[in-house]
C-alpha cells in the first residue's frame, strides 16, 4: 500500500505542487471596513473567479448580508448558477474535468487567504507574465508553472516580465524586476493593482467572514476582563490584610 | 431555610465535610507564590475543553467526507461557533503552556521529591494522556497539518522491531491514515481519554491534600505533632483530618485565601487567552498552522510538516537522532526521565532557593535547552539545526545525569525551619 501511495504521488503532474514564493511579495493594504472595496471583490470575483474555484463552506445570503448587499440585488446581479441564496457558492465544474483540462482540480478559494495570506493573493493576482512553454501561454512568479490561465488579462492586458540591467559581482546582469503591462487591458496599471486588492480584500473577508465581529466583542471582553481582574485584586487584597 | 438545605444534605452526602476538608479548612502554605497558579489554570483550562469540546461535537462530523466542511460549518453557520472553536483550539496550547510552566515549578523547589512522588507520578501521566488527547484531537478537523503530522506521528511506532508495522496498522485501522482512523481518534477524543484525564486529575488532587503542598522555601508546614507551641499556630480553624496528626504552622485555608488570589491570576491568564481568541486565534501559525485551512489530501504532501509547537521540543529529540529507532527511544527516555525525577534527584534539600549553584545552573541550562529544542522542532531540519539540535538534547539529557550525580553530596544552604517570606 505504501508503495501503492509513492507510485500514485509521482503520477501527480509536478504542478499540483506549490512551490515557496520566487519573488518578494507586495503587502496587502486591506481594509475590511471597506464595503465598497469588498463589493467590487465579490463582482469580480463571481465573474471571473467562481467558473472554477468555489467557495463550498459559504453562502450566498450570508456574503450579501455581511457585505451590505442587498439581497435581491446580489441575486440578480452576483447569482450565476442558478442556485437559492442560502446555497453554498459551487459551481458545476467536476473533478475530472478540471484535471483533463488544468491538470489538477481548481482548489477551493473559502480559506484560500488563511492559507497563503493577503500579501501572497495580492502579489499572485498581479504576477502573471507572457511564457510560451506553459499550455495556457502565461505563468506566474509568485507561483512558478501554475495551471491556471491568466483570467484577468483582459483586465490587465498582456503582460510581460521586465528585466533591469544590474552590475552583480562585476557583471551586468538582467535581473528581474517585475511585471508590465502592453496597456491592452480595459483597466490602467493602478486600477488593475486597485482590482486585485479588492478581489484579495474579499477573499480576505472569505477566510474569516467573522472577523469584525471577533475584534469588536475582544474590545468588550478585555473591558470587561479589566473590571474583572481590577476587582479580583482589590477583593485579595482586602482578604489579606488580616493574615498580616 | 438554606440552613435546613444544608443539614438535609449533610445526613445524606458529605458536603459541608468534604468543603471543609479541601477548601474552607484545607491548611494551604502561606508563602505560595505567582508559580502556583498554574495548577489552578490547568483545572481551568481543563473545563474549558470538555465544555467548549461537548458543544463542538454538537456539530462536528467524524467522517473523511465530513469532517473539514463540517468546522467550516462551525466556524460559518453555528451562532458563535467560531467562538467556541477557537476557544477549544486557544484552549489546547494553553493547556501545554500552563502545564509546562506548573512542572517547571515542581522542578524549581523540589515538589516531586518526598514525600510527593506519587502526585509527580499522576502528573506525568496526565501529561502523558495531555499529549496523546492533543494528537488525537489535532487530526479532527481533517486539514492538510492534521493528516500528514498524524501520518509522521503514527510512523514512528513503525520505527519498533518486529511488531512495528502491525502496530501502526493497528492505531490506524487501514494502511494508510484514513476515515476509520478518524473516527477512533474520535471516539478515543471526546471520550476515553477525557475520562482517564477527569480521572487522573481527581487522584493528583487527592494525593496531593493528602500530604499537602509544597512551598518555594521547601519547608514542611506539618511539624510532628506537639512541637509547636500554641502561639506559633496560626489563628485559623483548620479540620482535624490535618490537625490530629501534624502541627500546622505558616499555614492559611485554602478558601477564601488563595481562591481569591487564584481569581487574579485567572484574570491576568485571561488577557493573554481572549487576546489569542479575539485577536490572534493562529498565534502566528502556531496555534493554528495555514496549511490546515486546506482539506487532508493524502496525494500532496505539504511542503514540510510540523507538529504543533507542545510537541516540538521532543520532535526535535527525534530528529536529532540519525537512527530512527534510537530517536524515539530517546524522545520517550525525554519524557521516562521527567517522571523519575523523584529518584534521580538524590538531594534532601527540596527548593532551588537553598540549593546549590550548580544546580541552579542546571536547571537554567535545561529550560533554556527544552525552549531552543522547542523552536528548533518548528524549524526545517537543516545541517546546522541539526547539529543544534543535537547538543541541546545532549543538554537536556545532562541535566539528569548530573543531577544524579551532584545531588547526593551537594552543597546547600541552611534550610530555614520555618518558611521565610511574611
Amino acid at each position: 500500500m505504501k508503495k501503492l501511495l509513492i507510485a500514485l504521488m509521482t503520477l501527480v503532474p509536478s504542478l499540483v505542487f506549490a512551490a515557496g514564493p520566487t519573488v518578494p511579495l507586495d503587502e496587502a493594504e486591506v481594509d475590511l471596513h471597506d464595503k465598497a472595496s469588498l463589493q467590487r471583490g465579490a463582482q469580480l470575483y463571481m465573474n471571473y473567479c467562481l467558473g472554477c474555484h468555489q467557495l463550498q463552506y459559504h453562502r450566498y445570503n450570508r456574503t450579501f448580508e455581511d457585505l451590505g448587499i442587498p439581497q435581491e440585488l446580489g441575486e440578480e446581479n452576483l447569482q450565476f448558477t442558478g442556485q437559492k441564496a442560502g446555497d453554498r457558492i459551487t459551481n458545476n465544474m467536476s473533478t475530472e474535468a478540471a484535471s483533463n483540462w488544468f491538470g489538477t482540480a481548481a482548489p477551493d478559494l473559502t480559506n484560500v487567504a488563511r492559507v497563503r495570506g493577503a500579501d501572497w493573493i495580492y502579489t499572485y493576482l498581479r504576477s502573471f507574465y507572457t511564457d510560451d512553454s506553459r499550455p495556457f501561454g502565461v505563468n506566474n512568479a509568485v507561483f512558478p508553472n501554475v495551471g491556471m490561465p491568466h483570467v484577468l488579462q483582459e483586465l490587465q492586458g498582456v503582460p510581460e516580465k521586465t528585466y533591469e540591467e544590474r552590475m552583480i559581482d562585476g557583471k551586468m546582469k538582467d535581473v528581474y524586476v517585475g511585471i508590465k503591462t502592453d496597456g491592452s487591458g480595459r483597466l490602467s496599471e493602478s486600477e488593475y493593482d486597485q482590482a486585485a486588492l479588492d478581489l484579495t480584500s474579499f477573499l480576505v473577508y472569505m477566510g474569516e467572514p467573522m472577523l469584525l465581529e471577533q475584534r469588536r466583542i475582544g474590545w468588550f471582553v478585555f473591558g470587561f476582563l479589566l473590571i474583572f481582574t481590577l476587582l479580583a485584586w482589590f477583593l485579595k487584597k482586602e482578604f489579606w490584610k488580616d493574615l498580616k | 431555610m438554606f440552613k435546613r438545605f444544608v443539614e438535609w444534605m449533610d445526613a445524606r452526602i458529605p458536603m459541608t465535610k468534604t468543603w471543609n476538608i479541601h477548601l474552607a479548612q484545607y491548611p494551604a502554605p502561606k508563602n505560595f507564590n505567582m508559580w502556583y497558579v498554574f495548577g489552578f489554570l490547568a483545572t481551568i483550562v481543563l473545563i474549558n475543553q470538555i465544555l467548549t469540546g461537548v458543544w463542538l461535537t454538537m456539530n462536528y462530523v467524524p467522517s473523511a467526507e465530513g469532517a473539514f466542511a463540517s468546522v467550516e460549518y462551525i466556524m460559518r453557520d453555528v451562532e458563535y461557533g467560531w467562538l467556541l472553536r477557537y476557544m477549544h483550539s486557544t484552549g489546547a496550547s494553553a493547556f501545554f503552556v500552563v502545564v509546562y510552566l506548573h512542572m517547571f515549578r515542581g522542578m524549581m523547589y523540589g515538589s516531586y521529591q518526598k514525600p510527593r512522588e506519587l502526585i509527580w507520578l499522576f502528573g506525568m501521566f496526565i501529561f502523558l494522556v495531555l499529549m496523546a488527547e492533543a494528537f488525537m484531537g489535532y487530526l479532527l478537523p481533517w486539514g492538510q497539518m492534521s493528516y500528514w503530522g498524524a501520518q509522521v506521528i503514527i510512523s514512528l511506532f513503525g520505527a519498533i522491531p518486529v511488531i512495528g508495522d502491525d502496530l501502526t496498522l493497528w492505531i490506524r485501522g487501514d494502511y494508510v491514515i484514513s476515515g476509520a482512523t478518524l473516527n477512533r481518534f474520535f471516539a478515543l477524543h471526546v471520550i476515553a481519554l477525557p475520562l482517564v484525564l477527569v480521572i487522573l486529575v481527581f487522584l493528583h488532587i487527592v494525593a496531593l491534600h493528602e500530604v499537602g503542598s509544597n512551598n518555594p522555601d521547601g519547608v514542611d508546614t506539618k511539624k510532628p505533632k506537639g512541637t509547636v507551641p500554641d502561639e506559633e499556630k496560626p489563628k485559623f480553624k483548620f479540620h482535624e483530618r490535618f490537625t490530629s496528626k501534624k502541627d500546622i504552622v505558616d499555614s492559611i485555608p485554602f478558601f477564601p485565601y488563595y481562591i481569591i488570589k487564584d481569581m487574579f491570576g485567572f484574570g491576568v491568564f485571561l488577557f493573554v487567552f481572549c487576546y489569542v481568541i479575539f485577536f490572534n486565534p493562529e498565534m502566528g501559525g502556531f496555534f493554528l498552522e495555514p496549511p490546515n485551512f486546506e482539506p487532508a489530501n493524502p496525494l500532496k504532501t505539504p511542503e514540510y510538516i510540523a507538529p504543533v509547537w507542545y510537541f516540538t521540543p521532543f520532535y526535535a529529540i527525534l530528529r536529532a537522532v540519525p537512527d530512527k529507532l534510537f530517536g524515539v527511544i530517546l524522545m520517550f527516555a525525554a519524557i521516562v526521565f521527567l517522571a523519575l525525577l523523584p529518584w534521580i534527584d538524590r538531594g534532601k534539600v527540596r527548593s532551588i532557593r537553598f540549593r546549590s549553584v550548580l544546580h541552579k545552573l542546571n536547571l537554567t541550562v535545561f529550560a533554556i535547552s527544552f525552549i531552543v529544542l522547542g523552536y528548533l522542532g518548528t524549524q526545517p531540519a537543516t545541517p546546522v539545526a541539526t547539529i543544534f539540535a543535537q547538543i541541546f538534547t545532549f543538554l537536556y539529557f545532562a541535566f539528569f545525569g548530573l543531577l544524579w550525580f551532584y545531588s547526593k553530596r551537594e552543597k546547600t544552604k541552611p534550610v530555614p525551619e520555618r518558611v521565610t517570606s511574611k
